[in-house]
């Protein structure tokens, strides 16, 4: 004690150039300062930065910390509760009600019963990208469609609805849209999904939200849940495919070793997801006073989580700045969160990963960027989920 | 050293499945409602460390060695 606090002055909107895969310089100096700092919201109000592993673990498992749309307090208007559904944004008892009907339907075993059929989307991506390439834009020919599809015949949305679905949803998430364009995406998405659930509980089919329709949730709930199902199943696991390629690509010699011993797949697939976090933050409101290394939380305060800072926190993770995909710690990263919140889909997302890294680098020995790193566009600080906008790759001879 | 009998709370189960990716031969999930099952209270010797390390990635608390 005794330290004057450090304290987080401006938003950080900027990663430190030549450097796409590290938490933006001023969270990494935070961090070197001390777990918490203070912080004021992008609103004007008050908060707190929280980048140590420790603390961040124990506000998500501390249930005196909210969820709730409604009481964050980060702008001078009030927050609307979050719509029925999406149950991100909600603390339990509502948070439950809404994860139990999903729960049996992502287990691990259920998940790995996918694997063969991943493989084949993956390979059908692979021929394509092969029969049209070199160069291919990475995002566009894998990254995107591979968890696009998978979350679709999971959920049931047909296959001709996905290409504009797809366009809002990165409308939602790519940090780059005007009011007008979110509102626009957001109309449009809530107007397909009203007219999919109706023609679920009309014919219901074999999928994740036809069994839903036979539960006690209403049309107006089943549209949220069925919102966040894809807005999670498609950007996420996107974005970590085509940020985790263009990491390897930047790391050779791992990208060498993992292509060399297919025992170190599973591994390479959670120091990515450990390296990158790309679901970057998350704020949780306190409800009472809570006394928090070594400082005080307000009832009502909106503290922020940065992810990614924890995960990159050395007195966790020994070299937490290198990428090491025969690391032995990265066990209990929080890339997939901490609490009751935690990720419902991440063993889908382990299976696309495994089965979607393994046969990229297996079928492309010779896979490189086709432009120079520092070309590659990356998506904005204010995006939900971080990533590339697009990855252009080449293989086969050096012309 | 003495084993300690594991124990599982399905009320504060989440379903994340990590126990299940963890020590897979000490937890599985319920095929029907996705929550966490003990396959072995006193794990063997070989399984014990996986198993602590399950407890200890639980995200909802659900796994306690007593």
């Amino acid at each position: 004690m005794g330290e004057s606090l450090h304290t987080v002055t401006a938003l950080p909107t900027e990663r430190q150039p030549g450097c796409p895969f590290d938490p933006p310089t001023e969270l990494i100096d935070a961090r070197q300062h001390g777990p918490i700092s203070g912080y004021t919201h992008p609103g004007g109000k008050p908060g707190w930065m929280i980048t140590g592993y420790d603390l961040v673990r124990s506000v998500l498992a501390d249930p005196r910390f909210s969820s709730r749309k409604e009481l964050m307090n980060v702008v001078d208007f009030e927050l609307p509760p979050a719509p029925p559904g999406e149950f991100l944004l909600m603390d339990d008892p509502q948070h439950r009600r809404y994860r139990k009907p999903l729960m049996g339907r992502f287990t691990v075993r259920r998940m790995r019963l996918l694997t063969e059929r991943i493989e084949q989307i993956t390979t059908d991506c692979l021929d394509a990208m092969e029969r049209t390439g070199p160069p291919a834009d990475l995002v566009t020919a894998f990254a995107k469609p591979i968890p696009t599809i998978v979350i679709c015949e999971l959920l049931g949305v047909p296959y001709q609805d996905r290409g504009s679905f797809q366009e809002q949803i990165d409308t939602f998430m790519g940090g780059a849209s005007s009011d007008e364009e979110l509102i626009a995406a957001y109309t449009a998405t809530q107007e397909y999904l009203a007219k999919l659930v109706a023609a679920k509980r009309a014919n219901p089919t074999d999928d994740v939200l036809s069994e839903l329709t036979d539960s006690d949730l209403t049309d107006e709930e089943l549209k949220g849940i069925s919102l966040v199902l894809l807005a999670a199943g498609f950007d996420t696991t996107a974005n970590m495919l085509s940020l985790g390629t263009f990491a390897l690509l930047q790391n050779p010699a791992q990208l060498a070793a993992l292509r060399a011993d297919p025992a170190l797949t599973d591994g390479a697939v959670e120091e990515l997801l450990r390296y990158l976090s790309v679901a970057k933050t998350f704020m949780r409101t306190a409800l009472e006073d809570v006394e928090l290394g070594g400082q005080t939380i307000k009832a009502g305060t909106t503290v922020v989580l940065s992810y990614h800072t924890a995960n990159r926190d050395p007195e966790r993770f020994t070299d937490p700045h290198v990428l090491d995909i025969r690391r032995q710690d990265t066990g209990g990263h929080l890339a997939f969160s901490h609490g009751i919140h935690q990720c419902l889909g991440q063993q889908l997302a382990r299976v696309e990963m495994r089965v979607a890294f393994r046969a990229l680098v297996d079928r492309f020995p010779t896979l490189r960027l086709a432009v120079p790193a520092e070309e590659v566009g990356l998506r904005p600080e204010t995006a939900d989920i971080y990533g590339v906008k697009s990855l252009p790759v080449t293989w086969g001879e050096e012309s | 050293m003495s084993s300690t009998p594991l124990r599982v709370d399905r009320a504060r189960c989440i379903g994340a499945g990590m126990c299940a990716l963890t020590a897979p031969e000490v937890f599985d999930q319920d095929p029907e409602d996705g929550l966490v099952l003990l396959l072995h209270t006193e794990p063997p010797t070989a399984h014990r460390a996986a198993a602590r390390m399950a407890a200890g990635v639980c995200p909802s608390g659900a796994i306690t060695l007593a």
